[in-house]
């Protein structure tokens, strides 16, 4: 066997943008390539500003003297109301996530419903009542709001939307580009319960589980984190395309290599046995109540006692670390001693029979 | 083909005259249908494959497979360096033994 | 988990590495035949971890790469209708026909649903009386009890508004012709486990003797996979050539009596088409005359469709063993797991995304790389 030099990996992408669909379809909102080919090829054509270029959870923007965080996100789960939640909790503690991930004190949210005509108003009732409580734990307030109405059969029920806006503290500058070789992986604790809860429920896949969606407002989880030093370089939380594609993204976006240790990786069992049962990998799996941080690596032996503290971060545990080879790829030791490539999903995960 | 895995079998009883049971696969339980496997009981583990039971797991074999690979190690600890030394002495590589002509298929 | 975490261990998986290592004298070339199987070896980097002489070819054991194209645009007819409910299992969606897949027949408006089991479709036929429901049958002989008993409920019950497009395959007929093909370097087989739970081991010694091959039955944890390598590396240093059951938890050898009655009752032998390889005969099952009515085929009367293959895919000869994934000059640049050329891409346990998800890294041990 001749030596060969490293396979040269920075082309491999589909080069023609969207070509094969004219159309929108499910994968677009996977949150993997098709969702990035979107923003990309798309949205950034048509808007592009250097905030945006961020393509950060949230935006950091300087207003007056002020350094504000400001996010947007919309929820269109199904079904409305799911072990552990609902859409009402979600539509808050994710964008609230998405504030914190700036490492700011999340504020004022905004709320838009979109209402599809027939749907009880039991429902939009309860879904509100949840919303507001959803508010009061994460600290919010829900200063202002829309609602709309579109005809039967053009929605499924309910669709939210929330902004948020909130303060980013001096001296704290997170964002996926600060991703250091060196750095520290800090997952603050088991992933793939949110997906599954979502899963277990779903028609044509449903099944028994007491796995609940782990949905949790993380503010004060990264306060205990910012405690111990506010030179955090980055925080995500890994909803839709899970661990796996958070991390691709903050490889991709700080041009370094990620190397983990799947043994390190905590997985609740039952969501272990779940995504055996259906073919699914816990990496790609949604989370709405977890972060994942880079952290230096000075730091990270305190950060982690720190996250250990708070009731969110029981089960935090260090999964790897920044490197400089192979920028812009997640790999993975696993429990054998192999390797093996942790790629972004091209769209949603699909269960599968073989 | 064939993701199939064992789960425990929890609870059966029947639908539309078809023998069905709930299965456990460690805190995930899905509705199987049993009607291949006739025998089978509360307690026993299957190989689910898409929503059926194809077998029931042989928990005698599965012990004696998992026993052979335990010995595997031992035999090598007992026995290996002996072995290597001889067969250093000898001047043949280590663990090789004339087994007869091995036929190539081409 | 029990039955999982035991066979997951890595001091055991070192041990068997050890005795493999300490038995491989000469280079040898085995196939395995399960997608499932292939899926775990590169999942957990086990063909990285043999000694170098040893060559894994992985077979034409999935499914989804060896449906025909002209089944995948016959379902995309079908799921093109209005009045249908198309179900299928996950892995068929991203499948593409002559020019679209199912998730671009579902953007189109058609009703594609993914179920887990064909009961669950079954539910939905019973559920929406005036649709119709139509479950993609497709699979080994593992699949095939499952998919029978759900055409011998619907006509049990008499849920008329149910049917089944049926795709099913056998794997010793494709031994068969891999066996034959002129090119062919496979010197043994790792049977496919869970197959053998259903068809028990009885079809397999005559292959073995008249091509004269040692056929291991292996399973899909790691420790299975290394057991199964381990015994045939013994035969083949041994000169021997027989059939060997290395997953006697799940394979007793005369394998599922009950499921094997009911496939006689529901399917009859026929010749298949098998993607990237091409004909061969009684190789597949099809619905028997008596469950006609239950037949999509038929209830849809689906004609004879134009396919186009695409040129520059290659899957025909991955599948076959004939060339590793990197060896064809679309790999990761014309054809990506985002834009699959053919069924070996799409496919999460198709050589050709296992290769370009695990492989990207560095090349495999003692093989040349050529990248576009």
């Amino acid at each position: 066997m001749a030596d060969q030099p490293p396979l040269d990996i920075t082309g491999w992408s589909c080069p023609l943008p969207l070509r094969d669909s004219p159309t929108i379809v499910m994968g677009h909102g996977g949150g993997g390539q098709l969702s990035a080919e979107l923003v990309e090829h798309l949205f950034l054509p048509a808007f592009a500003n250097p905030t945006l270029a961020g393509l950060a959870d949230s935006a950091v923007l300087t207003i007056g003297g002020a350094r504000l965080a400001f996010s947007t996100d919309s929820f269109v789960v199904r079904p409305l109301f799911f072990p552990g939640g609902s859409i009402g909790d979600l539509a808050v503690n994710g964008t609230v996530n998405d504030l914190a991930m700036s490492g700011a004190r999340p504020m004022y949210l905004s709320c838009a419903f979109i209402l599809e005509e027939g749907t009880e108003l039991a429902t939009v009732g309860r879904i509100a009542a949840e919303l507001g409580k959803a508010a009061e734990a994460a600290g919010v307030q829900i200063a202002t709001g829309d609602t709309k109405v579109v005809d039967a059969g053009h929605g499924d029920g309910v669709y939210l939307n929330t902004a948020g806006i909130g303060l980013v503290p001096a001296g704290v500058d997170i964002r996926p580009q600060r991703a250091t070789p060196g750095d520290v992986v800090v997952v603050s604790g088991e992933i793939g319960s949110h997906g599954i809860a979502i899963l277990s429920v779903r028609e044509g896949l449903e099944f028994g589980t007491a796995i609940v969606s782990d949905t949790a407002p993380l503010t004060g989880l990264v306060n205990a984190m910012l405690a111990v030093t506010t030179d955090l370089h980055v925080l995500r939380d890994p909803t839709r395309g899970g661990l796996a594609t958070s991390l691709n993204e903050i490889a991709r976006a700080a041009g370094v290599g990620i190397d983990l240790v799947e043994s390190s990786v905590p997985v609740p069992p039952a969501v272990a046995n779940a995504c055996g049962l259906l073919g699914l990998d816990p990496m790609y799996v949604a989370n709405e109540g977890k972060l994942v941080a880079m952290v230096p690596r000075e730091s990270a032996d305190e950060v982690l006692a720190a996250m250990r503290e708070h009731p969110l971060g029981r089960s935090a545990s260090i999964i790897g670390e920044c490197v400089e080879e192979h920028p812009g790829m997640v790999t993975a030791r696993t429990t054998f001693g192999g390797t093996r490539v942790i790629d972004v999903p091209v769209g949603e995960q699909l269960p599968r029979i073989c | 083909m064939c993701l199939a895995v064992p789960g425990k079998v929890i609870s059966i009883w029947d639908q539309d005259q078809t023998r069905m049971a709930t299965v456990d696969f460690g805190g995930v339980q899905k509705t199987v249908c049993l009607e291949f496997v006739p025998d089978i009981a509360i307690g026993d583990y299957t190989v689910v494959h898409v929503g059926f039971a194809l077998q029931r797991l042989d928990e005698a074999s599965a012990l004696a497979t998992l026993a052979l690979f335990r010995e595997l190690g031992e035999l090598d600890l007992e026995f290996g360096d002996a072995w290597q030394r001889a067969a250093a002495e000898a001047g043949a590589s280590p663990h090789k033994q004339d087994r007869g002509g091995t036929t190539e298929v081409a | 988990m029990k039955y999982i975490d035991e066979f997951n261990d890595p001091e055991l998986a070192q041990r068997l590495l050890d005795d493999i290592r300490a038995t491989v004298t000469q280079p040898w070339a085995m196939m395995e035949v399960c997608g499932g199987q292939t899926h775990s070896i590169i999942r957990h980097g086990i063909d990285q971890l043999i000694p170098a002489e040893l060559e894994l070819i992985h077979g034409p054991g999935c499914p989804v790469c060896v449906t025909p194209l002209e089944m995948i645009d016959k379902a995309l007819e079908i799921a093109s209708r209005p009045e249908v409910i198309f179900c299928s299992f996950g892995d068929m969606l991203r499948v593409p026909g002559s020019n679209r897949d199912l998730f671009r027949v579902k953007s189109e408006g058609g009703d594609v649903r993914v179920v887990y089991s064909p009961l669950d479709a079954l539910t939905i036929a019973r559920e929406n009386p005036d649709r119709q429901v139509v479950f993609f049958g497709i699979g080994f002989e593992t699949t095939a009890p499952p998919n029978a008993m759900t055409v011998y409920q619907a006509k049990r019950l008499g849920i008329a508004n149910f049917s089944l497009l049926v795709s099913h395959v056998k794997v010793p007929p494709a031994i068969e012709a891999i066996m034959q093909s002129p090119s062919c370097r496979v010197q043994a087989f790792l049977a496919a486990g869970h197959v053998c739970s259903v068809m028990g081991t009885a079809e397999y010694p005559s292959l073995a003797e008249k091509y004269q091959v040692p056929i291991v039955v292996t399973g899909f944890e790691p420790l299975d996979i290394l057991e199964g390598i381990r015994r045939t590396v013994q035969q083949l240093e041994a000169g021997e050539h027989t059939v060997d059951n290395a997953y006697g938890r799940a394979v007793p050898a005369e394998g599922n009596p009950a499921a094997q009655r009911l496939l006689a009752d529901v399917f009859e032998v026929t010749d298949r088409s098998w993607r990237g390889i091409g004909m061969i005969p009684d190789s597949g099952w099809r619905l028997a005359p008596k469950y006609r009515d239950y037949d999509a085929e038929y209830r849809f009367m689906v004609s004879e469709l134009t396919t186009a293959e695409s040129t520059e895919c290659r899957s025909g000869e991955v599948l076959q063993g004939l060339i590793k994934p990197h060896e064809c000059a679309a790999f990761g640049t014309v054809c990506t797991p985002r834009n699959p050329l053919g069924a070996t891409m799409v496919s999460s346990e198709g050589a050709c995304a296992a290769y370009y998800l695990y492989r990207r890294l560095q090349p495999a041990r003692g093989e040349v790389t050529n990248v576009g």
